[in-house]
């Protein structure tokens, strides 16, 4: 009994959590699909090449841009929606069932960095589970998104 | 291969999982000689820890030998006996190439989750919930141990496993907290918590030329073994008055350095600690800061405080107004294991750094519920169950 109830705190608590962050952007939503989405990458711009691949694929819906970073942090990529990319639901629903147009750029950003810096995109363990449980399911559905989501 | 999973809050099982396989090309499969319960764990099982699904394996301190190596591995071969650091770090990004390895940008595949909750991610660790990174744990048969080169590391062949198994969390955690605390010779540093990060921290102190280390916790076998194989004072908060003892050793000044080894299930005597207690038991804050609370407090002003104790949200009753007004530095983190580990095997090598005491227990995989039950309840002495998935050593 106990222990049911505090697995049910313990999902409602995450849910709880990311209802709320999900909501507290709502105000400011307007602006957002035009936002530049940034990461920094630990290369000089010197040595910072071509467009990487998980970019290059988003080209027809992003404008890409590059800065030196401070302190000799390495190279600032940023890239934002342009056009018809613009377009798309930015609210809790979209972005629970991965239909906002932001998650894919974020996800491509980080890709790019990681691809940059390391040579390779670490992939999660698979399979995630082996048991497949309601409140495992609601982590399932986050961490399916977590790649995309997340601020940038 | 059978591996421990956490089934639910309060429940462990042994369990058949796939086996692990190389996903990335700078992987390594290594099996599994010896893995150790961490306090860490203690806060996943109790459900504190967000984003955990049923059937997840858990552990993140251990040792094997790399049985498979991926083609973009370097450093490594089949055969090496390694420790593996429990953060994973990628060794390029800019936290890495600063010796920050545990904020790694690249190595946690699911960062929406930990932004949302504390505006960044840090980097992944085994077996330690999908917000952590997701990455399977290794109290297992074999475990996948992604960028090798930087987190797995030779372990000098007169050194035994046991010894060795503590460089992978706990031993470079607790010198973290003496080396980013700012321990300095002549220092006086309390260390809260007599668990294994606790005694490798005041041992940590003492290396780095602190005159002085007192070591607060309430359980006697722990105490003693604090004062036996650490060389440290202790204190037992239970049958004192913790601020004043430490008045009372400091010359009235208190210590210059006070690192917290607790995390967020502190024990504690007074009723903030039964309103902590209650608080967390609704979820209405996550954290009891009992220990961090009262190392704030102790510490002399200008000093220096750092959290090694885990925690996961928001606090209540957290004394800014003591932390400001004695122009206290406060700094926390996740182990940069990396930055330490091979100094430490050195030093375990030359007998400068003991750690196999803390091993009071071991247990084969099958025995693991068990263990983490002893650990968890202190039964029997626990300081530290080994776990052996290959079965209880000779
Ligand atoms: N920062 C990191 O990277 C890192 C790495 C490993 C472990 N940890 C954390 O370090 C903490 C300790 O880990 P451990 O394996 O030593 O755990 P442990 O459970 O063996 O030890 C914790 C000790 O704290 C004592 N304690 C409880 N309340 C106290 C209080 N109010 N004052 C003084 N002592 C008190 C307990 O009696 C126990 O002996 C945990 O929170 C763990 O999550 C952090
Ligand atoms: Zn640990
Ligand atoms: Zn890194």
């Amino acid at each position: 009994m106990k222990r049911a109830f505090v697995a049910a705190a313990v999902v409602a608590g995450v849910g709880a959590g990311l209802v709320r962050r999900l909501r507290s952007r709502a105000a400011s939503r307007q602006d957002d699909l035009s936002r530049w989405l940034v990461v920094t990458v630990n290369v000089p711009p010197e040595r910072f090449g071509e467009t990487p691949e998980p970019l290059a694929r988003l080209k027809d819906h992003i404008e890409i841009r590059t800065a030196p970073a401070p302190g000799g942090k390495g190279t600032e990529l940023a890239a934002r929606l342009c056009g018809n990319g613009r377009t798309g639901g930015t609210g809790p629903i979209a972005r629970l069932s991965g239909n906002d147009p932001r998650q894919p750029v974020r996800e491509a950003l980080r890709e790019a960095k990681s691809l940059i810096e390391t040579g390779e995109i670490m992939k999660p363990d698979a399979p995630p589970t082996t048991r497949s449980t309601p409140g495992g399911k609601l982590v399932g559905l986050v961490t399916r998104r977590a790649s995309g989501e997340g601020r940038l | 291969m059978k591996a421990l999973c956490w089934e639910g809050v309060n429940e462990l099982s042994v369990e058949d999982v796939p086996d692990p396989e190389l996903r990335n090309d700078q992987d390594v499969i290594v099996k599994v000689s010896a893995g150790t319960t961490c306090g860490s764990d203690l806060h996943l099982i109790g459900g504190y820890i967000p984003a955990m699904r049923a059937g997840d394996v858990i552990g993140h301190e251990f040792l094997g030998e790399i049985v498979e190596v991926g083609p973009g591995v370097r450093r490594h071969k089949v055969g090496d006996r390694v420790v593996v650091c429990s953060f994973v770090g990628c060794g390029r990004c800019w936290y890495c190439a600063n010796d920050l390895w545990s904020l790694c940008d690249n190595s946690n595949t699911n960062p929406g989750i930990t932004q949302a909750m504390w505006g960044y991610e840090p980097g992944a660790v085994f077996g330690y919930s999908h917000a952590m990174g997701g990455l399977r744990g290794s109290h297992a048969e074999y475990v996948r141990v992604p960028f090798a080169d930087y987190g797995a590391f030779p372990v000098p062949d007169e050194v035994d496993d046991v010894s060795a198994l503590f460089a992978s969390d706990s031993a470079p955690t607790g010198w973290m907290g003496a080396d980013l605390g700012g321990v300095r010779p002549g220092d006086v540093v309390a260390v809260w918590g007599c668990g294994a990060v606790g005694q490798m921290a005041a041992r940590a102190a003492m290396l780095l030329g602190a005159e002085r280390v007192v070591c607060i916790d309430r359980f006697p076998e722990r105490l003693a073994m604090t004062r036996q194989h650490i060389g440290a004072e202790t204190i037992d908060y239970t049958e004192t008055d913790v601020g004043a003892e430490l008045r009372e050793l400091t010359g009235g000044r208190g210590p210059d350095v006070c690192i917290e080894a607790v995390g967020m299930e502190a024990h504690g005597t007074g009723p903030d600690y039964a309103y902590d207690q209650a608080k967390q038991q609704l979820r209405l804050h996550t954290d009891r800061p009992t220990a961090v609370r009262e190392a704030i407090y102790s510490c002399r002003k200008g000093g220096s405080v750092f959290v090694l104790g885990v925690f996961g949200g928001a606090v209540d009753k957290f004394p800014l107004g003591a932390l400001m007004n004695k122009g206290l530095t406060l700094r926390g983190a996740q182990m940069h294991g990396q930055r330490y580990i091979p100094m430490l095997l050195d030093r375990i090598a030359k007998g400068e750094l003991s750690t196999r005491h803390l091993a009071t227990h071991e247990m084969s995989l099958d025995e693991a519920p068990t263990a983490y039950d002893m650990f968890k309840h202190k039964k029997d002495g626990c300081v530290r169950a080994v776990i052996r998935p290959g079965g209880a050593a000779a």
